[in-house]
Protein backbone atom coordinates (compact mmCIF):
# COMPACT_ATOMS: atom_id res chain seq x y z
CA UNK A 1 0.00 0.00 0.00
CA UNK A 2 0.95 3.39 -1.11
CA UNK A 3 1.56 5.56 2.12
CA UNK A 4 2.69 8.68 0.86
CA UNK A 5 1.15 12.12 1.58
CA UNK A 6 1.04 15.38 -0.19
CA UNK A 7 0.36 18.09 2.20
CA UNK A 8 -0.28 20.99 -0.52
CA UNK A 9 -0.32 24.08 1.16
CA UNK A 10 -1.18 27.52 -0.48
CA UNK A 11 2.00 28.71 -0.89
CA UNK A 12 4.67 25.13 -0.48
CA UNK A 13 4.07 21.32 -0.85
CA UNK A 14 5.05 18.70 1.77
CA UNK A 15 5.70 15.58 0.42
CA UNK A 16 5.75 12.57 3.47
CA UNK A 17 6.76 8.90 2.58
CA UNK A 18 4.04 8.13 5.32
CA UNK A 19 1.91 10.08 7.86
CA UNK A 20 3.81 9.73 10.85
CA UNK A 21 5.90 12.05 12.24
CA UNK A 22 6.59 12.28 15.69
CA UNK A 23 5.93 15.62 17.40
CA UNK A 24 7.99 18.43 19.00
CA UNK A 25 9.25 17.84 22.40
CA UNK A 26 8.98 14.00 22.41
CA UNK A 27 11.40 12.89 20.58
CA UNK A 28 13.94 15.49 21.42
CA UNK A 29 15.93 15.94 17.84
CA UNK A 30 15.80 12.68 16.66
CA UNK A 31 19.16 11.14 17.69
CA UNK A 32 17.84 9.82 21.10
CA UNK A 33 15.68 7.59 19.20
CA UNK A 34 18.34 5.94 16.75
CA UNK A 35 19.52 3.18 19.00
CA UNK A 36 15.28 2.04 19.06
CA UNK A 37 14.49 2.20 15.09
CA UNK A 38 15.17 3.67 11.73
CA UNK A 39 14.94 7.37 11.81
CA UNK A 40 14.25 7.00 7.79
CA UNK A 41 11.58 5.42 8.12
CA UNK A 42 8.90 7.92 9.44
CA UNK A 43 7.30 9.94 7.62
CA UNK A 44 9.72 12.67 9.60
CA UNK A 45 10.32 13.80 13.03
CA UNK A 46 9.64 17.61 14.72
CA UNK A 47 12.30 18.00 16.76
CA UNK A 48 12.61 19.85 19.89
CA UNK A 49 11.24 23.73 19.82
CA UNK A 50 13.94 26.32 19.24
CA UNK A 51 14.14 29.61 19.61
CA UNK A 52 16.91 32.40 18.25
CA UNK A 53 19.28 32.17 21.71
CA UNK A 54 19.20 29.33 23.88
CA UNK A 55 16.78 28.55 26.57
CA UNK A 56 17.24 27.27 29.90
CA UNK A 57 13.80 26.15 30.88
CA UNK A 58 11.52 25.99 33.92
CA UNK A 59 12.46 24.90 36.99
CA UNK A 60 12.32 20.95 38.31
CA UNK A 61 10.05 19.19 38.69
CA UNK A 62 9.01 19.73 35.07
CA UNK A 63 6.74 16.68 34.43
CA UNK A 64 4.12 14.24 36.28
CA UNK A 65 2.53 11.59 35.66
CA UNK A 66 -0.84 11.52 35.43
CA UNK A 67 -4.27 8.90 34.73
CA UNK A 68 -3.50 7.73 30.85
CA UNK A 69 -1.17 11.35 30.55
CA UNK A 70 1.16 13.34 31.38
CA UNK A 71 2.23 17.27 32.58
CA UNK A 72 4.71 18.99 31.57
CA UNK A 73 6.22 22.44 31.96
CA UNK A 74 9.20 22.03 30.67
CA UNK A 75 9.86 25.11 29.15
CA UNK A 76 11.43 25.42 26.06
CA UNK A 77 14.47 24.44 27.13
CA UNK A 78 16.76 24.09 23.85
CA UNK A 79 20.65 25.08 22.77
CA UNK A 80 19.08 28.09 20.36
CA UNK A 81 18.98 27.52 16.22
CA UNK A 82 23.08 28.35 15.58
CA UNK A 83 23.76 25.32 17.35
CA UNK A 84 21.21 23.50 16.41
CA UNK A 85 21.97 23.63 12.71
CA UNK A 86 25.31 23.72 13.24
CA UNK A 87 26.33 20.49 15.54
CA UNK A 88 22.57 18.58 16.11
CA UNK A 89 21.22 19.00 12.08
CA UNK A 90 24.56 17.77 10.37
CA UNK A 91 24.14 14.09 12.38
CA UNK A 92 20.40 14.05 11.52
CA UNK A 93 19.20 12.07 7.99
CA UNK A 94 17.61 14.55 6.41
CA UNK A 95 18.20 12.97 2.91
CA UNK A 96 15.86 10.24 3.89
CA UNK A 97 13.11 12.06 5.63
CA UNK A 98 11.84 14.78 6.90
CA UNK A 99 13.02 17.06 9.31
CA UNK A 100 10.99 19.86 10.73
CA UNK A 101 12.07 22.57 12.72
CA UNK A 102 9.34 23.45 15.60
CA UNK A 103 10.14 27.25 16.30
CA UNK A 104 9.16 29.46 19.41
CA UNK A 105 9.57 33.35 19.60
CA UNK A 106 8.45 36.01 22.41
CA UNK A 107 7.25 38.52 19.80
CA UNK A 108 5.93 38.45 15.69
CA UNK A 109 9.64 40.11 14.87
CA UNK A 110 11.60 37.55 16.82
CA UNK A 111 9.77 34.51 14.97
CA UNK A 112 10.19 36.37 11.84
CA UNK A 113 14.10 36.59 12.55
CA UNK A 114 14.19 32.76 13.52
CA UNK A 115 12.35 32.05 10.46
CA UNK A 116 14.35 33.89 7.67
CA UNK A 117 17.12 31.87 9.58
CA UNK A 118 16.30 28.98 8.72
CA UNK A 119 14.21 29.83 5.40
CA UNK A 120 17.48 28.90 3.41
CA UNK A 121 18.32 25.59 4.80
CA UNK A 122 17.54 23.17 2.67
CA UNK A 123 17.83 20.37 5.21
CA UNK A 124 14.98 21.45 7.13
CA UNK A 125 11.96 20.42 4.77
CA UNK A 126 8.97 22.63 6.93
CA UNK A 127 8.48 24.66 9.83
CA UNK A 128 5.82 24.04 12.56
CA UNK A 129 5.27 27.51 14.16
CA UNK A 130 4.64 27.01 17.66
CA UNK A 131 1.87 29.31 18.92
CA UNK A 132 0.59 27.01 21.40
CA UNK A 133 3.46 26.43 24.24
CA UNK A 134 1.54 26.95 27.62
CA UNK A 135 4.81 27.25 29.61
CA UNK A 136 6.45 30.10 28.85
CA UNK A 137 5.96 33.66 30.19
CA UNK A 138 6.00 35.86 26.94
CA UNK A 139 4.36 34.69 23.70
CA UNK A 140 3.30 30.87 23.29
CA UNK A 141 -0.30 29.88 24.13
CA UNK A 142 -1.07 34.06 24.11
CA UNK A 143 -0.27 34.21 20.60
CA UNK A 144 -2.58 30.94 20.02
CA UNK A 145 -5.66 32.03 22.14
CA UNK A 146 -6.31 35.36 19.89
CA UNK A 147 -6.92 35.20 16.33
CA UNK A 148 -5.08 38.39 15.39
CA UNK A 149 -1.95 37.45 16.91
CA UNK A 150 -2.11 34.19 15.58
CA UNK A 151 -2.51 35.74 12.38
CA UNK A 152 0.05 38.31 13.04
CA UNK A 153 2.65 35.80 13.82
CA UNK A 154 1.81 33.26 10.94
CA UNK A 155 1.71 36.29 8.01
CA UNK A 156 5.41 37.07 9.43
CA UNK A 157 6.83 33.59 9.66
CA UNK A 158 5.43 33.12 6.11
CA UNK A 159 7.01 36.39 4.26
CA UNK A 160 10.06 35.35 6.18
CA UNK A 161 10.50 31.99 4.90
CA UNK A 162 9.17 32.15 1.22
CA UNK A 163 10.59 28.44 0.73
CA UNK A 164 9.36 26.66 3.52
CA UNK A 165 5.95 25.00 3.94
CA UNK A 166 4.61 26.47 7.18
CA UNK A 167 3.02 24.54 9.72
CA UNK A 168 0.86 26.71 12.73
CA UNK A 169 0.52 24.60 15.35
CA UNK A 170 -3.07 25.37 17.44
CA UNK A 171 -3.90 25.47 21.05
CA UNK A 172 -6.73 23.61 21.80
CA UNK A 173 -7.13 26.11 25.18
CA UNK A 174 -9.31 28.43 23.02
CA UNK A 175 -13.16 28.73 22.85
CA UNK A 176 -13.53 28.49 19.60
CA UNK A 177 -10.37 26.55 17.92
CA UNK A 178 -12.26 26.49 14.20
CA UNK A 179 -12.01 30.53 14.41
CA UNK A 180 -8.64 30.06 15.11
CA UNK A 181 -7.68 28.08 12.53
CA UNK A 182 -9.09 30.05 10.12
CA UNK A 183 -7.09 33.25 11.16
CA UNK A 184 -4.14 31.34 10.40
CA UNK A 185 -5.57 30.05 7.13
CA UNK A 186 -6.26 33.38 5.77
CA UNK A 187 -2.89 34.38 7.19
CA UNK A 188 -0.66 32.25 5.01
CA UNK A 189 -0.78 29.43 6.81
CA UNK A 190 0.36 25.86 4.32
CA UNK A 191 -1.11 23.50 6.80
CA UNK A 192 -2.00 23.21 10.59
CA UNK A 193 -1.31 20.56 13.57
CA UNK A 194 -3.56 20.49 16.16
CA UNK A 195 -3.23 19.72 19.03
CA UNK A 196 -1.00 20.93 21.51
CA UNK A 197 -1.56 20.47 25.03
CA UNK A 198 -4.13 21.26 27.46
CA UNK A 199 -3.76 23.40 30.45
CA UNK A 200 -3.42 21.44 33.83
CA UNK A 201 -2.28 20.90 37.14
CA UNK A 202 -1.52 18.41 39.65
CA UNK A 203 -1.48 18.58 43.58
CA UNK A 204 0.14 16.68 46.19
CA UNK A 205 -2.62 16.45 49.13
CA UNK A 206 0.08 15.47 51.65
CA UNK A 207 2.29 18.62 50.93
CA UNK A 208 -0.39 20.74 49.61
CA UNK A 209 2.00 22.03 47.13
CA UNK A 210 1.42 21.61 43.32
CA UNK A 211 3.25 18.83 41.72
CA UNK A 212 5.24 21.50 38.79
CA UNK A 213 7.01 24.20 39.73
CA UNK A 214 5.80 25.85 37.55
CA UNK A 215 1.96 25.18 38.44
CA UNK A 216 0.34 24.60 35.74
CA UNK A 217 1.44 22.46 32.99
CA UNK A 218 0.45 20.81 29.11
CA UNK A 219 -1.53 17.64 29.44
CA UNK A 220 -0.98 15.15 27.36
CA UNK A 221 -1.45 11.26 26.37
CA UNK A 222 -4.01 8.86 26.08
CA UNK A 223 -6.48 10.84 27.79
CA UNK A 224 -6.68 13.57 25.44
CA UNK A 225 -7.56 11.76 22.54
CA UNK A 226 -11.35 12.55 22.65
CA UNK A 227 -10.29 16.32 22.70
CA UNK A 228 -8.09 16.21 20.00
CA UNK A 229 -9.75 13.80 17.64
CA UNK A 230 -12.95 16.95 18.17
CA UNK A 231 -10.72 19.67 17.56
CA UNK A 232 -9.33 17.91 14.04
CA UNK A 233 -12.80 17.27 13.04
CA UNK A 234 -13.65 21.34 13.84
CA UNK A 235 -10.49 22.43 12.17
CA UNK A 236 -10.47 19.80 9.47
CA UNK A 237 -14.39 20.87 8.36
CA UNK A 238 -13.36 24.85 8.52
CA UNK A 239 -10.28 24.76 6.53
CA UNK A 240 -9.21 24.02 3.01
CA UNK A 241 -5.67 23.67 3.84
CA UNK A 242 -4.08 19.68 5.05
CA UNK A 243 -4.45 19.48 9.18
CA UNK A 244 -1.96 17.01 10.96
CA UNK A 245 -3.56 15.51 13.94
CA UNK A 246 -1.90 15.18 17.23
CA UNK A 247 -3.08 13.79 20.68
CA UNK A 248 -2.95 10.64 22.39
CA UNK A 249 -2.14 8.92 19.54
CA UNK A 250 -0.72 5.45 20.75
CA UNK A 251 -1.35 2.87 17.87
CA UNK A 252 -2.45 2.63 14.16
CA UNK A 253 -5.84 2.31 15.02
CA UNK A 254 -5.96 5.66 16.61
CA UNK A 255 -4.31 6.88 13.28
CA UNK A 256 -6.91 5.70 11.29
CA UNK A 257 -9.73 7.47 13.69
CA UNK A 258 -7.83 11.02 12.99
CA UNK A 259 -7.53 10.52 9.12
CA UNK A 260 -11.03 9.72 9.02
CA UNK A 261 -11.82 12.85 11.01
CA UNK A 262 -9.98 14.68 8.60
CA UNK A 263 -6.28 14.41 9.60
CA UNK A 264 -3.57 14.16 6.32
CA UNK A 265 -0.78 13.36 8.81
CA UNK A 266 -0.49 12.57 12.27
CA UNK A 267 1.81 13.45 15.21
CA UNK A 268 3.21 10.86 17.94
CA UNK A 269 3.73 12.40 21.15
CA UNK A 270 3.73 10.62 24.85
CA UNK A 271 3.68 7.60 23.21
CA UNK A 272 6.86 7.50 22.28
CA UNK A 273 8.10 7.63 26.26
CA UNK A 274 5.65 4.63 26.89
CA UNK A 275 7.74 2.70 24.29
CA UNK A 276 10.89 4.19 22.35
CA UNK A 277 10.03 1.77 19.31
CA UNK A 278 6.64 3.29 19.04
CA UNK A 279 6.38 5.77 16.16
CA UNK A 280 8.23 3.09 14.14
CA UNK A 281 6.22 0.15 14.98
CA UNK A 282 3.26 2.34 14.09
CA UNK A 283 4.75 3.05 10.54
CA UNK A 284 5.55 -0.89 10.21
CA UNK A 285 1.82 -1.56 11.61
CA UNK A 286 0.02 0.69 9.35
CA UNK A 287 0.11 -0.92 6.25
CA UNK A 288 -1.10 -4.36 8.00
CA UNK A 289 -4.21 -2.29 9.33
CA UNK A 290 -5.28 -1.13 6.41
CA UNK A 291 -5.35 -4.39 4.31
CA UNK A 292 -7.14 -6.17 7.19
CA UNK A 293 -9.92 -3.88 6.91
CA UNK A 294 -9.22 -3.50 2.86
CA UNK A 295 -8.15 0.05 2.81
CA UNK A 296 -6.36 0.68 -0.17
CA UNK A 297 -5.61 4.57 -0.15
CA UNK A 298 -5.26 7.05 2.39
CA UNK A 299 -7.28 9.73 0.62
CA UNK A 300 -10.58 7.45 0.26
CA UNK A 301 -9.92 7.09 3.96
CA UNK A 302 -9.54 10.86 5.03
CA UNK A 303 -12.14 12.66 5.97
CA UNK A 304 -14.49 9.82 5.54
CA UNK A 305 -16.60 9.88 8.66
CA UNK A 306 -20.24 9.42 8.24
CA UNK A 307 -22.09 11.41 9.95
CA UNK A 308 -25.97 9.79 8.68
CA UNK B 1 22.13 -12.39 17.52
CA UNK B 2 22.15 -8.05 17.15
CA UNK B 3 22.07 -6.95 20.92
CA UNK B 4 18.15 -4.97 20.86
CA UNK B 5 18.24 -1.86 23.07
CA UNK B 6 14.20 -2.17 23.90
CA UNK B 7 12.71 -5.61 24.09
CA UNK B 8 10.18 -7.68 25.68
CA UNK B 9 11.20 -9.68 28.48
CA UNK B 10 9.19 -12.33 30.64
CA UNK B 11 8.71 -12.38 34.40
CA UNK B 12 10.61 -15.24 35.84
CA UNK B 13 9.55 -14.25 39.45
CA UNK B 14 8.99 -11.52 41.62
CA UNK B 15 10.37 -12.61 45.45
CA UNK B 16 9.31 -10.59 48.30
CA UNK B 17 11.80 -8.89 50.58
CA UNK B 18 10.83 -8.55 54.40
CA UNK B 19 8.70 -10.42 56.05
CA UNK B 20 6.96 -8.10 58.36
CA UNK B 21 3.42 -9.45 58.53
CA UNK B 22 1.94 -6.81 55.95
CA UNK B 23 1.63 -6.71 52.49
CA UNK B 24 5.25 -6.75 51.01
CA UNK B 25 6.27 -3.76 49.84
CA UNK B 26 10.36 -4.62 48.76
CA UNK B 27 10.58 -6.95 45.80
CA UNK B 28 13.41 -8.51 43.99
CA UNK B 29 12.34 -8.61 39.87
CA UNK B 30 13.64 -11.41 38.26
CA UNK B 31 13.22 -11.19 34.38
CA UNK B 32 14.53 -13.62 31.28
CA UNK B 33 17.95 -12.30 29.63
CA UNK B 34 17.88 -9.06 27.71
CA UNK B 35 20.90 -10.34 25.75
CA UNK B 36 23.35 -6.73 26.86
CA UNK B 37 26.72 -7.12 25.14
CA UNK B 38 27.68 -5.31 28.27
CA UNK B 39 26.57 -3.25 31.08
CA UNK B 40 28.30 -1.28 33.98
CA UNK B 41 27.00 -1.22 37.51
CA UNK B 42 25.24 2.16 38.22
CA UNK B 43 23.01 1.99 34.65
CA UNK B 44 19.27 1.58 34.83
CA UNK B 45 16.95 0.33 32.71
CA UNK B 46 13.19 1.69 32.04
CA UNK B 47 10.74 -1.17 33.37
CA UNK B 48 7.02 -1.29 32.00
CA UNK B 49 4.99 -4.13 32.38
CA UNK B 50 2.17 -5.02 29.97
CA UNK B 51 0.14 -4.29 32.64
CA UNK B 52 0.08 -0.96 32.90
CA UNK B 53 -2.01 -0.25 29.62
CA UNK B 54 -2.93 3.38 29.00
CA UNK B 55 -3.42 4.18 32.20
CA UNK B 56 0.00 4.55 33.70
CA UNK B 57 1.86 5.80 30.64
CA UNK B 58 5.68 5.87 31.84
CA UNK B 59 7.95 2.84 32.26
CA UNK B 60 9.96 2.58 35.97
CA UNK B 61 13.60 3.69 36.00
CA UNK B 62 15.09 0.63 38.12
CA UNK B 63 18.63 0.23 39.15
CA UNK B 64 20.36 -2.81 37.54
CA UNK B 65 20.89 -5.35 40.75
CA UNK B 66 22.47 -8.14 38.44
CA UNK B 67 22.61 -9.81 34.72
CA UNK B 68 24.21 -13.19 33.88
CA UNK B 69 23.23 -15.48 31.17
CA UNK B 70 20.24 -16.81 32.66
CA UNK B 71 18.23 -13.61 34.02
CA UNK B 72 18.38 -9.73 34.96
CA UNK B 73 17.40 -8.77 38.66
CA UNK B 74 16.17 -5.50 39.66
CA UNK B 75 14.83 -4.27 42.85
CA UNK B 76 12.33 -2.09 43.78
CA UNK B 77 9.86 -0.83 46.72
CA UNK B 78 6.25 0.14 46.43
CA UNK B 79 6.06 3.84 46.93
CA UNK B 80 3.12 4.62 44.36
CA UNK B 81 0.27 3.87 42.00
CA UNK B 82 3.14 2.39 39.12
CA UNK B 83 5.50 0.09 41.55
CA UNK B 84 2.38 -1.10 43.46
CA UNK B 85 1.24 -2.22 39.85
CA UNK B 86 5.11 -3.96 38.91
CA UNK B 87 4.47 -5.67 42.19
CA UNK B 88 1.35 -6.99 40.70
CA UNK B 89 3.10 -8.88 37.93
CA UNK B 90 3.70 -12.88 37.98
CA UNK B 91 6.24 -15.47 36.43
CA UNK B 92 5.49 -15.47 32.64
CA UNK B 93 4.17 -11.92 32.44
CA UNK B 94 5.78 -9.78 29.74
CA UNK B 95 7.60 -6.89 30.35
CA UNK B 96 9.00 -3.57 28.20
CA UNK B 97 12.38 -3.28 28.84
CA UNK B 98 14.86 -0.76 27.40
CA UNK B 99 18.41 -0.03 28.47
CA UNK B 100 21.05 -0.49 29.67
CA UNK B 101 20.60 3.48 29.99
CA UNK B 102 22.70 6.18 31.13
CA UNK B 103 26.44 6.19 33.10
CA UNK B 104 27.56 3.64 35.43
CA UNK B 105 30.11 4.06 38.45
CA UNK B 106 33.56 4.78 37.98
CA UNK B 107 35.52 1.28 39.12
CA UNK B 108 39.08 1.43 40.09
CA UNK B 109 40.50 -1.66 41.49
CA UNK B 110 43.63 -0.32 43.82
CA UNK B 111 41.85 2.63 44.76
CA UNK B 112 39.93 2.60 48.25
CA UNK B 113 36.40 3.06 47.72
CA UNK B 114 33.44 3.93 50.19
CA UNK B 115 30.22 3.08 49.13
CA UNK B 116 27.74 4.84 50.75
CA UNK B 117 23.94 3.75 50.17
CA UNK B 118 20.52 5.37 51.97
CA UNK B 119 17.08 3.13 51.60
CA UNK B 120 16.68 1.84 48.38
CA UNK B 121 20.07 3.16 47.02
CA UNK B 122 21.56 -0.02 47.60
CA UNK B 123 20.75 -1.96 44.52
CA UNK B 124 23.54 -0.44 42.05
CA UNK B 125 25.81 -1.39 44.91
CA UNK B 126 24.91 -5.35 44.32
CA UNK B 127 25.88 -5.67 40.99
CA UNK B 128 29.02 -3.38 41.83
CA UNK B 129 30.69 -5.21 44.74
CA UNK B 130 30.11 -8.43 42.53
CA UNK B 131 32.23 -6.94 39.62
CA UNK B 132 34.83 -5.10 41.60
CA UNK B 133 38.13 -7.30 40.52
CA UNK B 134 39.37 -6.40 43.93
CA UNK B 135 37.02 -6.34 46.79
CA UNK B 136 38.95 -5.98 49.89
CA UNK B 137 39.28 -2.33 48.47
CA UNK B 138 35.74 -1.40 49.03
CA UNK B 139 34.03 -0.18 52.48
CA UNK B 140 30.33 0.57 52.73
CA UNK B 141 27.73 2.47 54.99
CA UNK B 142 24.16 1.72 54.69
CA UNK B 143 22.01 3.92 56.17
CA UNK B 144 18.12 2.60 56.03
CA UNK B 145 14.56 3.09 58.08
CA UNK B 146 12.67 -0.16 57.49
CA UNK B 147 14.09 -3.50 58.52
CA UNK B 148 17.35 -4.71 56.99
CA UNK B 149 15.89 -7.90 55.59
CA UNK B 150 14.24 -5.81 53.70
CA UNK B 151 17.22 -4.97 51.43
CA UNK B 152 19.57 -7.46 49.44
CA UNK B 153 21.88 -7.31 52.06
CA UNK B 154 23.08 -10.87 51.68
CA UNK B 155 24.28 -10.47 48.44
CA UNK B 156 26.27 -7.72 49.37
CA UNK B 157 27.66 -9.31 52.74
CA UNK B 158 29.23 -12.37 50.74
CA UNK B 159 31.78 -9.93 48.97
CA UNK B 160 32.47 -7.07 51.91
CA UNK B 161 31.38 -6.41 55.59
CA UNK B 162 28.51 -4.32 55.00
CA UNK B 163 28.48 -1.65 57.86
CA UNK B 164 24.61 -0.77 58.47
CA UNK B 165 23.11 2.16 60.54
CA UNK B 166 19.06 1.16 61.53
CA UNK B 167 17.17 4.97 61.63
CA UNK B 168 14.94 4.63 64.02
CA UNK B 169 14.68 8.05 66.59
CA UNK B 170 15.62 11.04 65.52
CA UNK B 171 19.24 10.65 67.08
CA UNK B 172 19.84 8.09 64.96
CA UNK B 173 20.21 10.66 61.80
CA UNK B 174 22.75 12.40 63.94
CA UNK B 175 24.79 9.32 64.51
CA UNK B 176 24.30 8.87 60.25
CA UNK B 177 25.19 12.17 59.64
CA UNK B 178 28.38 11.91 61.61
CA UNK B 179 29.44 8.55 60.43
CA UNK B 180 29.26 10.05 56.76
CA UNK B 181 31.50 13.22 57.76
CA UNK B 182 34.25 10.84 59.05
CA UNK B 183 34.17 7.87 56.70
CA UNK B 184 34.30 10.94 53.64
CA UNK B 185 36.54 12.50 55.48
CA UNK B 186 39.05 9.28 55.87
CA UNK B 187 38.61 8.43 52.28
CA UNK B 188 39.32 12.32 51.34
CA UNK B 189 42.92 11.40 53.03
CA UNK B 190 43.83 8.28 51.37
CA UNK B 191 42.68 10.05 48.12
CA UNK B 192 40.06 7.39 47.59
CA UNK B 193 37.09 7.53 45.46
CA UNK B 194 33.81 7.64 47.32
CA UNK B 195 30.08 6.63 45.14
CA UNK B 196 26.72 7.68 46.59
CA UNK B 197 23.11 6.38 45.98
CA UNK B 198 20.21 7.37 48.14
CA UNK B 199 17.40 9.96 48.03
CA UNK B 200 17.95 13.22 48.09
CA UNK B 201 18.90 14.61 51.26
CA UNK B 202 21.06 11.80 52.13
CA UNK B 203 23.01 12.55 48.96
CA UNK B 204 23.06 16.53 49.82
CA UNK B 205 24.65 15.30 52.97
CA UNK B 206 27.09 13.31 51.15
CA UNK B 207 27.46 15.73 48.23
CA UNK B 208 28.29 18.39 51.31
CA UNK B 209 30.61 16.36 52.88
CA UNK B 210 32.56 15.63 49.89
CA UNK B 211 33.30 18.93 48.63
CA UNK B 212 34.01 19.90 52.02
CA UNK B 213 36.92 17.76 52.17
CA UNK B 214 37.80 17.74 48.23
CA UNK B 215 36.90 13.73 48.16
CA UNK B 216 36.64 12.40 44.84
CA UNK B 217 32.67 11.19 44.92
CA UNK B 218 30.34 10.22 42.47
CA UNK B 219 26.59 10.41 43.14
CA UNK B 220 23.82 8.79 41.56
CA UNK B 221 20.91 10.46 41.39
CA UNK B 222 17.37 8.99 40.96
CA UNK B 223 14.97 11.91 39.85
CA UNK B 224 11.58 10.85 38.18
CA UNK B 225 11.35 10.90 34.42
CA UNK B 226 9.11 10.24 31.70
CA UNK B 227 11.56 8.94 28.85
CA UNK B 228 15.19 7.47 29.48
CA UNK B 229 16.10 8.46 26.77
CA UNK B 230 17.24 12.12 27.29
CA UNK B 231 13.95 13.32 24.82
CA UNK B 232 11.90 14.14 27.90
CA UNK B 233 13.49 16.62 29.91
CA UNK B 234 11.36 16.25 32.54
CA UNK B 235 14.62 14.34 34.78
CA UNK B 236 17.07 17.35 34.67
CA UNK B 237 19.69 18.25 37.36
CA UNK B 238 21.47 21.09 37.88
CA UNK B 239 25.16 21.49 36.46
CA UNK B 240 27.95 23.46 36.74
CA UNK B 241 29.14 24.31 33.12
CA UNK B 242 32.63 23.70 32.37
CA UNK B 243 33.66 27.25 30.79
CA UNK B 244 37.04 28.18 32.36
CA UNK B 245 36.85 31.13 30.26
CA UNK B 246 34.09 32.74 32.22
CA UNK B 247 34.64 34.61 35.24
CA UNK B 248 31.01 33.75 36.41
CA UNK B 249 30.50 30.69 36.97
CA UNK B 250 27.01 29.84 35.15
CA UNK B 251 24.96 26.77 35.36
CA UNK B 252 23.15 24.19 32.68
CA UNK B 253 19.87 21.63 33.61
CA UNK B 254 21.56 18.11 31.92
CA UNK B 255 19.50 15.06 31.85
CA UNK B 256 20.01 12.46 34.59
CA UNK B 257 18.93 9.51 32.52
CA UNK B 258 21.84 10.06 29.57
CA UNK B 259 24.18 12.61 31.31
CA UNK B 260 23.74 10.35 34.54
CA UNK B 261 22.77 9.19 36.56
CA UNK B 262 25.80 8.88 38.16
CA UNK B 263 27.47 12.39 38.18
CA UNK B 264 30.59 13.51 39.43
CA UNK B 265 29.83 15.37 43.00
CA UNK B 266 32.16 18.46 42.01
CA UNK B 267 29.68 19.09 38.78
CA UNK B 268 26.82 19.03 40.87
CA UNK B 269 24.27 22.28 41.90
CA UNK B 270 22.04 20.34 44.69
Amino acid sequence: MDLHVTLRGKRQTLQLKNPVLTASGTFGYGAEFSAYGNLSSLGGFIVKGLSLLPRQGNATPRVVETCAGMLNAVGLQNDGVEHFLNKTLPRLPWQHTAVIANIYAASAEEFASLAARLDADERLSALEVNISCPNVKEGGVLFGQDPRLAAEVTSAVCESAPHKHIIVKLSPNVTDIAAMALAVEAAGADSISCINTLQGMSIDYVTRRPRLANVIGGLSGPAIKPVALRCVWQVACAVKIPVIGIGGISCCEDILEFIIAGASAIEIGTANFMDPRAAFTMVQDLPKLCARLGITSLDELRGSLKLD
Amino acid sequence: MKAERCVELTVLDLVPFGQTGSAPLFFALRLTCPNWPQWTPGQFVMVRPFSFGLEIPWARPLGICHVNSQHLICFFQVLGRGTQRLAGVRSGDKVLVWGPLGNGFAMEENTPTLLLAGGMGIAPFVGYVHRHPQPWNLNMLFGHRPPLDCYPVDSINERIPLDTLHETIPGDLDNLIFSLEERIRDNAEQNGLVLACGPLPFLRTVHGFALKYHARAQLSLENRMACGVGACLGCVTKVRKTNKTQAVQSTEYQQVCTRGPVFWANDLVL
